[in-house]
């Protein structure tokens, strides 16, 4: 072969693998990071036109600067109310992951999935868009349902299949399904859910009604063909829906340059479905909420999807399944270059005079308090094993109504 | 993905009368109405659509070729021009979003009919029929559920080579959350096809595409019938409903019991005929639920079981079908259970009939089993 090729005076081809740029036992580089300092990224009309707004894909859009101050147009120029419900809600978020993490250590379930780092974005896009709205989260948009004050108990109910879950022991643990709080059932199956989020606020639309639909995917989970789907289907019938990517770094041990991140933003998949993109600092509270701010203003006007990219980090494991000290380099969550977002709000509340370290210690003594509250009332229905849903559930609502299969095999199960 | 090949010649070579074939004819949309009508099963589920479009707001069609031009074989035919762009579409060509974006919409609370062109095109939606549709309800614990249905033209015998030709029931029925639905003959495709709509469940509903004009038999070098010559083809152009779960008896007889769905319940009458056996021929007409207690009693009275599909024949429902006869009338049974199936083979453009299940294969099998079995 090499004869060959050597004749034909060619070179040989060779294959690239991308690698991260660290890994563990080396210092965390971010050098490859391009990043707009806060206030730099201009705020075009919500009536601009994908083309003329592609350059947005490529920036990052941020808010709040080094010393805590809001700046530039995209400042939401929140009251301070908003700011400090935002705040505690992601106090309680990581309140409640830090218990639920611990619970799993202590055997009294089988799975958990912390959001730790990306807290600010399905809190305040919770807080932001109305429960009447449809959102299709993936299993890290818990921040959601505690934004909107769905009861902890609930969610913890659900995370130990004990009797009183709502979803009835069917689901791994944190697969919720809130119908009432604007939460769709989690599948699991990554994108899946994105293409009917377009579906849903298809049917809002063919309704004529006002409301939109939000959904969430992984910078991994774009390389699904779901994505790419929904993002047609998105442009084609200009559906009124919010498509967010939390771009978090990796997929489980996959840095994002296996999704394609090294060639190219995550949110500039948008610009050749021909709808617009901003890419957004996913550790800014207000960034986030200014941006799907923006998204909704133009879903409810009908003028169809946004595309948001939320840059984050992961900074927990995937799951308890997970070892992250085996793939990325130890200290990248601590360095990373855009921070904590709880710090950045709680700084920003402070500079403001909004703030400060008494009332942060009170609300994280409540939040703890809070979330052991639920657990205890949680746990004395039961933990993974010592209760659960009567067996019986196990054969119903597979259909609207049971067919003699399901019948005859609860018989045999005895129930 | 969704070329189009000339599918229409091909019935026309094989004897199938022009008329029925003709793209110009009106389809039976006389939704309010209340007479009876000669149908085609393409005009009969036309109107299953039609009727529900006008009666509900919330049922809508989409699909591939499925809006202006009313689809490759013409179900959604005038759909559009008769209830407006919106509620019957053009989709692009991505099964999965089709499937995925009706899913949502059912879960706002419409009623979807959508169509995957042929059921060859229905892998890519796959994940999102077995994944989501077939658990929304159970994941859910009841919050959200998924009543649309998912049209196909599906089976052989119109040339159309391995693209355009399979069958692959087996791959929803043995999915937990789905009902499978497969009409013999326009008169059940639309009271079907208007239960499947209505039905909160995801149906997937296969058209057997070598049915739409006529009752094909498996001769396939003699002329084919027309459907107008057929009871099961005077529909009323109204609203009627056939209860999904119900198998339709088609021969009485008393010999064996043939069991048989889609256009294998007409192979299956010719090749009773041909054998000169006093078969009774049951078209299951829905696979999941299946009509058990029909079978049962059936094979009971005969004491003996044929089974043909179009299917290969490995992990084919004829395999579930022939365990449960097994496990409700072994000690009825006076001969072992016959499978006539496709091949397990891909399926073949050149030798189609020599792996469609003709009505000599049903003859041998029905003689053999007479006989007591190989």
């Amino acid at each position: 072969m090499n004869d060959k090729l050597s004749q034909k005076n060619s070179r040989p081809l060779s294959l690239r693998v991308p690698e991260p740029s660290g890994r563990p036992g080396d210092a965390p580089d971010f050098t490859h990071l391009s990043m707009d300092p806060a206030g730099a990224v201009e705020r075009p009309d919500v009536a601009t036109t994908p083309y003329e707004m592609r350059d947005h894909a490529f920036r990052l859009i941020r808010v709040l600067d080094d010393e805590g101050q809001a700046v530039g147009p995209w400042n939401p120029r929140l009251d301070p109310e908003t700011l400090r419900r935002g705040l505690k809600a992601m106090i309680l978020t990581r309140a409640f992951d830090d218990r639920m993490h611990r619970a799993h250590r202590q055997g009294k379930t089988s799975f958990y999935m912390k959001c730790t780092g990306e807290e600010a974005i399905a809190v305040a896009q919770g807080m932001l868009l109305s429960r009447e709205d449809m959102g299709f989260p993936t299993y890290r948009q818990q921040g959601l349902l505690i934004a909107r004050g769905y009861p902890l108990v609930e969610m913890m109910n659900q995370i130990y299949s004990n009797a009183a879950d709502p979803i009835k022991g069917r689901q791994l643990p944190i697969m919720y399904s809130a119908k009432d709080y604007g939460f769709f059932t989690i599948s699991g199956n990554l994108g899946t859910q994105v293409p009917q989020a377009v579906g849903w606020a298809m049917a809002s639309a063919y309704k004529g009604d006002d409301k939109i639909a939000i959904s969430w995917i992984g910078d991994g989970a774009t390389a699904e063909g779901d994505f790419h789907n929904a993002l047609t289907f998105a442009s084609v019938y200009r559906a009124p829906v919010i498509l967010n990517i939390v771009n978090n770094q990796w997929a489980i041990s996959s840095f994002q340059g296996i999704a394609g991140g090294l060639e190219t933003t995550f949110a500039s998949k948008a610009i050749g479905y021909g709808l617009p993109a901003l890419r957004v600092d996913g550790n800014d509270f207000l960034a986030v909420w200014a941006a799907t701010q923006w998204a909704e203003e133009r879903a409810r006007s009908n003028q169809g999807a946004t595309v948001i990219e939320l840059f984050t980090y992961r900074g927990a494991p995937h799951s308890t399944s997970d070892d992250p000290s085996r793939y990325r380099p130890g200290d990248e969550h601590e360095k990373w270059p855009l921070g904590d977002p709880l710090d950045r709000l709680r700084q920003h509340l402070t500079v403001i005079g909004e703030w400060d370290d008494e009332r942060h210690a009170t609300a994280l003594r409540e939040a703890v308090e809070q979330v052991r509250a639920a657990g205890k009332e949680s746990e004395a229905i039961g933990t993974l094993g010592q209760s659960r849903p009567s067996v019986k559930t196990m054969f119903e609502e597979v259909y609207a109504t049971e067919d003699w299969r399901l019948i005859e095999q609860r018989r045999e199960v005895g129930v | 993905m969704a070329e189009q090949i000339p599918f229409t010649d091909a019935d026309r070579n094989d004897g199938v009368e022009p008329d029925m074939v003709d793209q110009n004819a009106a389809p039976a949309s006389e939704a309010t109405g209340s007479g009876v009508q000669p149908m085609n099963m393409i005009q009969a589920l036309n109107s299953a659509i039609d009727v529900k479009m006008s009666e509900d707001a919330n049922v809508l069609s989409f699909g591939e070729d499925a809006g202006y031009f009313g689809g490759v074989f013409r179900v959604t035919d005038k759909l559009q021009q008769k209830h407006g762009l919106t509620r019957s579409f053009d989709a692009p060509i991505s099964e999965c979003g089709i499937v995925a974006a009706a899913i949502g919409m059912g879960a706002y609370g419409l009623r979807p009919v959508v169509e995957i062109q042929f059921a060859d095109y229905i892998y890519p939606a796959y994940d999102q029929i077995v994944s989501e549709a077939a658990k929304m309800r159970y994941r859910s614990g009841g919050q959200f559920t998924s009543p649309i249905v998912v049209r196909s033209p599906y089976g052989g015998g119109i040339f159309g080579g391995q693209t355009h030709s399979q069958s692959p029931e087996s791959l929803f029925t043995h999915i937990a959350g789905l009902k499978v639905v497969i009409p013999s003959n326009p008169y059940d495709a639309k009271g079907l096809l208007i239960a499947a709509i209505e039905d909160d469940d995801p149906v997937v509903f296969f058209e057997p595409k070598r049915l739409y004009n006529g009752p094909f038999d498996g001769w396939h070098e003699k002329p084919v019938s027309p459907w107008k010559a057929q009871d099961l083809a005077q529909v009323p152009t109204g609203k009627y409903v056939e209860p999904i779960g119900k198998a339709r008896v088609m021969r009485e007889g008393n010999d064996v019991t043939i069991l048989a769905y889609g256009t294998m319940v007409w192979v299956a009458l010719a090749g009773a005929e041909h054998a000169g056996i006093d078969a009774e021929v049951i078209d299951l007409r829905s696979l999941v639920p299946l009509d058990i207690e029909t079978i049962e009693a059936s094979v009971k009275k005969t004491g003996r079981c044929v089974i043909v599909h179009e299917a290969p024949k490995t992990s084919g429902f004829g395999g579930e079908l022939s365990a449960l006869v097994q496990e409700r009338c072994f000690y009825h049974l006076e001969a072992p259970i016959a499978r006539v199936t496709g091949w397990d083979t891909p399926y073949p453009h050149a030798f189609e009939w020599e792996y469609f299940p003709g009505p000599q294969r049903v003859a041998d099998a029905l003689k053999s089993v007479m006989t007591g079995g190989r």
